[in-house]
């Protein structure tokens, strides 16, 4: 293998560039990415970046002395895949040949149908939607939030702390039900609550009022909540239509093997847009947390040097942690499959309870709220039971 | 310096005991039976690493799963770029003493800056 090209450069990719180096290749490595910046990190842009505590600096990924010898194509977006020259077509006309692939192309903030071109609405993906958003919170103002989910929640949390009123609406009955489940979803959003954020659950958004820019959220029963600033944080969509037709198979994303393999000979795919088979879930589970896009591209590029020769390990459970009005919130493993959630530490009232959710009686996932340290020990022991 | 700690029969291998001092310092008593000592705040944002997951003589930050080498003290991966202090234990009549370093700690930009307002 004497190119490898990897098509994304946040986390899952410069951690993939990190594992190829680390495994031994030292062939010529191409990192293409189309926003300008270099690998920064994300979770901070919704809670001290946007709190202004943390700097643009802060965020860089890569280390002081780091070189991975790579080339850098940034502010370039991937358009195409050619399976038969095995090419990374560009959107400057350029085209990268390579022997190995990586996929690591993330996810794109979902939007709101018809709020394009209204001033003061905004999604938080990118450090420039980041900063956007922080210049507009610095003028206070009502700030409405569609969408109750981590995100949305982290942003209300901050700009409650910046002095903002803050709203979030939520179409399902329970924010955060799909994640955590209804029990401790409603304990965790019960946060917003806890500090005078409203939160409408059960009702979907029909529209934005506003001429050039926005001064109302509509909701479908009828109601409109006054806002100054909007924050669609409404979950994303894998960012894989650049590979329609190139014959790797889409689903949910990059469809995956439990070691990242695609159906391309020569092409894996890591972080947010790779759709993993999870052999602890027994189901291809497309996850978009950060410890996945750090872990996962040691598997994946395993399997590319070695096509077929290494043994899968079974990746640790996944792991989110989300910080929310001084509350650490901590969880790792699969709600979904849980029959019973139980609180073994702490209680709900005070929000800091450490739960553990169970299938058959067997610990399948943990959520710690303030629990750090008895969080840990949970999720080393699913580490070790639940394979 | 040398500060007292606790007493070896009261840190089982695989737990950690902290120090509070200021900034404080974890002693981690390894499955192998190494006694380590290093800065207890993870060098990247305010998280105490005696919650951390310990394994052979790495400790992962309970929060964002960078690991420090609990020997050296230098960091495997970000978000954390930058080592954290490690200090000197003896054990001494069945009582763990830290011997804390002098050299600058590297404190998370947020403590940091909790410490320097604390002072003026």
């Amino acid at each position: 293998m004497r190119t490898v090209a990897v098509v994304g450069a946040s986390l899952a990719g410069l951690s993939a560039a990190r594992s190829l180096r680390k495994q031994g290749y030292d062939g010529r490595l191409v990192v293409i990415g189309d926003e300008p910046h270099r690998p920064y990190d994300r979770p901070p842009l919704s809670k001290e970046f946007l709190a202004g505590t943390v700097g643009e600096a802060e965020l860089v990924l890569e280390m002081d002395d780091e070189d991975l010898g790579a080339e850098w194509l940034l502010g370039v977006r991937a358009t195409g895949l050619d399976r038969t020259d095995r090419a990374v077509q560009l959107a400057d006309g350029r085209e990268v040949r390579a022997d190995g692939i990586v996929i690591a192309t993330g996810a794109a903030a979902r939007t709101l149908p018809g709020s394009e071109g209204l001033a003061g609405v905004h999604v938080l993906r990118t450090l420039d939607d980041a900063r956007a958003l922080r210049e507009e919170l610095a003028g206070g103002g009502r700030l409405v939030v569609i969408g109750g989910g981590f995100v949305g929640a982290e942003v209300a949390s901050t700009a409650y702390a910046l002095g903002l009123d803050v709203t979030v609406v939520e179409a399902a009955p329970t924010p955060l039900a799909g994640p955590l489940g209804e029990t401790m979803g409603a304990i965790v959003s019960g946060l917003h609550a806890d500090h005078g954020v409203r939160l409408l659950c059960g009702v979907g958004v029909k529209g934005l009022s506003g001429e050039r820019r926005v001064d109302a959220v509509l909701l479908e029963d009828g109601r409109s909540v006054p806002a100054d600033i909007v924050v669609v944080g409404v979950g994303a969509r894998p960012c894989v239509e650049w590979l329609e037709g190139s014959g790797v198979e889409l689903d949910n994303g990059v469809k995956c093997g439990a070691d990242g393999r695609t159906s391309l000979a020569g092409v894996v795919a890591v972080g947010d847009c790779a759709n993993w088979y999870d052999p602890r879930a027994g189901a291809h589970r497309r996850v978009e947390h950060w410890t996945g896009a750090r872990e996962r591209p040691d598997a994946a590029i395993a399997t590319l040097l070695s096509w077929g020769a290494t043994e899968p390990g079974v990746p640790r459970p996944p792991y989110f942690w989300s910080d929310q009005y001084g509350v650490k919130i901590q969880f790792a493993g699969h709600a979904a499959g849980a029959d019973s959630v139980t609180i073994e530490e702490g209680t709900a009232d005070e929000r800091n309870v450490l739960a553990v959710y169970r299938r058959a009686g067997e610990p399948v996932a943990a959520l710690g709220m303030n629990q750090p340290r008895l969080f840990t020990r949970w999720r080393k022991q699913l580490a070790r039971t639940t394979s | 310096m040398m500060i007292p700690a606790c007493p070896l029969a009261d840190l089982p291998r695989g737990e950690a005991f902290r120090l509070e001092i200021d900034p404080p310092v974890t002693v981690f008593h390894t499955e192998d039976g190494e006694l380590f000592a290093i800065d207890d705040t993870c060098t990247h944002q305010d998280a105490s690493l005696a919650d951390g997951w310990v394994e052979d003589c790495w400790v992962e930050c309970p929060l964002h799963a960078s690991k420090f080498n609990l020997k050296t003290g230098e960091v495997d991966a970000p978000p954390a770029k930058l080592p954290v202090r490690t200090h000197e234990v003896v054990v001494d009549n069945g009582m763990v003493y830290v011997k804390v370093s002098t050299a600058a700690p590297n404190l998370p930009h947020c403590v940091a800056r909790k410490l320097a307002g604390s002072v003026t």
